[in-house]
């Protein structure tokens, strides 16, 4: 029920999550943030087990910021790609983590990038990836229309695309959804896609 | 759904007159899903050894690294390029080292030997190595490979000839396997020359 998407555009990546955070029956609450920003030009989207998603993600944030510490350089998309699989499979046959993650980053050499991190720690370099039962919807949809050097404003389009055929065909569909987007400029919030606003909470 | 299935892989190696051909398909999925139709199954250890691994793709990925550590130590060591025999053997070692926690891969090796004679061989998930003449083939696609190849091959062929034939074999079983395709990968290697083709049949 936890839908996550992204895709690489002309010199950008976006990525787009729910806001759901679901436990059986019940949403706990519908702003969960989970797209956690790395550093200042990667993002991670993650799903999946919620315990795992938070503490795998902070865990690999902290030790990318280490390694800048330490080195005085950042870690390329793709070294915190490796270092985040590296993790997956060392716990994989001992306490593994449920969580799927997206990795999408900006270098300046290479530009932007995707990667598709499974929660069996299977890597992919990808144009566009999609997890959960949304990826049905949305893989197929991007697949329809996407093609490579998009701009944002045609990536956006194809993004809300993506929701609202999650929105009209997932039976148990997630109401929100929030946009993060990462470029030259670094990686930020780009906006929420909200159809459920959680009432205010009442000030004690 | 076996483990060795959830992912989806067909390759193949078989020898010619004094060079080889190793292919595999390029489809990526998740049990029904595809993933990605670029995932690399192939890779060169030295110029005149080729490592193909089905199965678990996370397993492949931790093995390949494994395996390019242990080649790399025996290139300082050595100052020499391991022999394909000894390559299987080490294969065979570190696979059987998880006898009771086993990698989920099937690897195929291919590479030219001493006197630039070919040498093919396969083993399963806990190194028992299968050496053979002609041609040896892994994956999803295994049942399908085998009755292509068995009828296909011919002692002595030219490079040109192992080419149309190895892809032939690969295209034909693959079609009739729903979890690998999506295209071929053919490396065809001579004493003189390496070469890489991307072929491209049913794309379903």
């Amino acid at each position: 029920m936890e839908c996550v998407f992204g895709l690489v555009g002309h010199d950008f990546a976006v990525v787009a999550a729910d806001t759901s955070a679901v436990h059986s029956i019940l949403v706990h609450k519908s702003n969960e943030d989970k797209i956690m920003i790395l550093d200042s030009h990667k993002l991670i989207a993650a799903s999946g087990e919620s315990g795992d998603r938070v503490q795998f993600t902070e865990y690999i944030q902290k030790n990318v910021a280490l390694y800048q510490f330490r080195n005085g350089i950042p870690l390329t998309t793709a070294a915190a790609a490796n270092f985040t699989r590296g993790e997956l499979a060392t716990a994989l046959r001992k306490n593994p983590y449920f969580v799927n993650i997206l990795l999408a980053g900006y270098d300046k050499e290479t530009g932007p990038s995707l990667y598709y991190i499974d929660y069996i720690a299977t890597l992919h370099k990808v144009d566009k990836g999609a997890f959960g039962y949304g990826s049905y919807f949305s893989l197929a949809m991007m697949d329809r229309h996407y093609h490579s050097g998009m701009t944002v404003e045609e990536a956006i389009d194809l993004v809300d695309k993506c929701i609202m055929e999650i929105r009209s065909r997932l039976v148990v569909a997630p109401p929100n959804f929030v946009i993060k987007i990462v470029d030259k400029d670094g990686a930020r919030e780009y906006a929420w896609r909200e159809s459920v606003k959680d009432a205010a909470v009442a000030s004690a | 759904m076996s483990i060795f299935e959830y992912n989806g892989s067909a390759l193949v190696a078989m020898v010619g007159k004094n060079c080889f051909a190793i292919a595999s398909d390029r489809r990526l999925g998740v049990q029904l899903q595809t993933i990605a139709t670029d995932f690399q199954r192939i890779s060169k250890i030295h110029d005149r050894l080729f490592l193909g691994l089905s199965g678990l793709a996370t397993d492949a990925q931790t093995l390949y690294q494994r395996l390019v550590f242990r080649h790399k130590l025996y290139q300082l060591r050595e100052e020499r390029d391991m022999k394909p025999e000894t390559f299987a053997n080490l294969v065979s070692a570190i696979l059987y080292e998880k006898r009771f926690g086993p990698y989920f891969c099937q690897p195929v090796i291919a590479g030219l030997g001493d006197e630039d004679k070919p040498f093919i061989c396969t083993m399963d998930s806990i190194g028992a190595k299968e050496l053979a003449k002609d041609f040896v083939v892994a994956g999803t696609a295994s049942e399908s490979l085998y009755g292509a190849c068995e009828s296909m091959f011919k002692e002595d062929m030219e490079p040109e000839e192992l080419f149309e034939t190895v892809s032939q074999a690969l295209l034909s079983s693959v079609d009739r396997d729903c979890l690998s395709g999506w295209g071929g990968h053919v490396y065809v290697v001579t004493p003189t020359e390496v070469k890489e083709r991307i072929l491209k049949g049913r794309m379903d």
